[in-house]
């Protein structure tokens, strides 16, 4: 199973988990309608076109109303801490959650006592708090921009706001950034680093760079990140290897953001539509 | 206990001159920024910093004060019922981690993008509406997306006002920069 944890930004959501499906620009889970238009639904909608453009059982989405104070990050956490055995995931995917070191900790704990540790990928929130409890090397995947990547660098930075030097986050700066995170052991085992050219990296090493199509747009619309993570968590949980699932959810994110003819003000709903897409035509190419 | 450590510390002869600032600690990035409004409209010196790592607990601001304005602070921020967790005296070795300060702003041709920190919000030149709000990885992120996007830089409300972590605190930085680059 391919598990998706994180939140929604409404206080009038509750703790939703199960199956899901996906019509239009709206994820329908239980009897809630939720919008795609940014966060882990953009995830959730674009993880499920792949999951099935491949013919793969659709992904289980675990997601709470939280505009920010941490309620429904708790509940996430909760409910996962409590249900992971009977879910037996075979990969997670943690995304939007409040920074949380205690419960990083405390879900940590529940993965480690599953007989099968999943495959780890942590975004956003959680990854910031997977760094800041010193677990980051217990994560399989990470997907930071060059930012978040200078984050990973200051072993004392708590969060990127606080990132000390490197603050413009030069793209010639990667290198040294990657081996200050992986000499701290703030970085996990593989890294998909976002930026003007997408890095594919194991262990420090860069296996790869993705750099076409090149569209200057894409960085300022919100959610590209989070389908990034989406096509890269399904393609893993399909069984590519982690380098190729990495270059390859590089590769169809930029072709998907492409094909809309993007500007700054296109909305990220409108580039999870060309995911199936640009999928057929990378794989195919 | 806490509030009693407050008040030792105008007692304390241990005191050099270089211990001179302390720190408020607040439950919440909420609670921070609201202090920090309250403080500055009343014309108090303070500085926005990272908490020290013993007492950090993931996503979290403090508010750095001179000792000597400290128990005004208190009063005035307890008045408007906003009531800190805790008061540090720093010691003179401990070394805050500072905010980034720096913005990037990149030209689109009809739009402005203004990076604080790990936030970007972009703006149409022309008409001054919000069409992106993109970077984060804090909840209220695509909250406050949801809050800019369509709207002017004079109609939206301030990000840092409607926020409640470090995220949305950057993203309000990058909103002000925003609106003076457009606005004035």
């Amino acid at each position: 199973m391919l598990v998706l944890a994180g939140t929604y930004p409404s206080l009038n959501c509750p703790l939703l988990t199960g199956v899901y499906e996906l019509r239009g620009t709206n994820i329908f889970l239980k009897d809630f309608k939720l919008e795609i238009n940014r966060g882990t639904t953009a995830l959730a909608a674009t993880a499920l076109l792949v999951c099935k453009e491949l013919g793969l059982d659709a992904p289980y989405l675990c997601l709470a109303g939280d505009i920010g104070r941490g309620e429904g990050t708790h509940r996430v956490y909760s409910f996962l801490q409590k249900e992971l055995a009977k879910l037996a995931p075979r990969v997670i995917t943690f995304h939007y959650l409040l920074p949380d070191v205690d419960w990083q900790y405390k879900l940590f704990w529940a993965i480690e006592e599953l007989p099968t540790k999943p495959f780890l990928i942590a975004d956003a929130g959680h990854m910031y708090a997977a760094k800041m409890s010193g677990l980051a090397g217990k994560y399989d995947l990470f997907t930071p921009d060059l930012g978040e990547l200078a984050f990973l660098a200051d072993e004392k930075a708590p969060h990127p706001f606080y990132t000390r030097g490197f603050i413009l986050h030069q793209e010639e700066e990667r290198e040294t950034l990657l081996k200050r995170s992986y000499a701290h052991n703030n970085a996990s085992t593989f890294m998909l680093v976002k930026g003007r050219e997408d890095l594919v990296v194991e262990r420090g090493v860069i296996r790869s760079k993705i750099d076409a199509p090149c569209v200057e747009a894409l960085e300022a619309i919100g959610g590209t990140g989070d389908t990034l993570t989406g096509l890269v968590s399904a393609l893993i949980y399909a069984g590519f290897d982690v380098p190729g699932a990495m270059e390859l959810a590089a590769k169809v994110n930029r072709v998907a953001g492409a094909k809309t003819n993007p500007s700054p003000a296109t909305q990220i709903e409108t580039i999870i539509q060309k995911i199936p897409e640009a999928l057929k035509e990378v794989k195919n190419a | 206990m806490k509030w009693l450590k407050f008040f030792n510390l105008f007692s304390s002869s241990k005191k050099t001159p270089k211990q001179d600032k302390g720190l408020f600690l607040f439950a919440n990035t909420s609670e921070v920024i609201a202090a920090e409004k309250v403080l500055k409209e009343a014309g108090y010196k303070f500085k926005v910093v990272g908490p020290p790592p013993a007492v950090r607990k993931g996503c979290d601001l403090a508010l750095e004060v001179l000792v000597v304005e400290s128990l005004g602070c208190k009063n005035l921020l307890l008045k408007k019922q906003i009531e800190p967790l805790d008061f540090l005296v720093l010691d003179a070795e401990e070394e805050l981690l500072q905010p980034v300060d720096l913005f990037k702003v990149v030209d689109f041709g009809d739009y402005f993008m203004v990076r604080a920190a790990n936030m970007k919000i972009s703006v149409e030149k022309k008409s001054g509406r919000i069409v992106n709000v993109s970077g984060g990885g804090c909840p209220d992120v695509p909250y406050l997306a949801s809050l800019l996007i369509g709207k002017t830089l004079k109609e939206a409300p301030n990000p840092r006002e409607c926020g409640h972590t470090l995220c949305g605190y950057a993203l309000g930085l990058a909103f002000e920069e925003m609106q003076k680059r457009c606005l004035f």
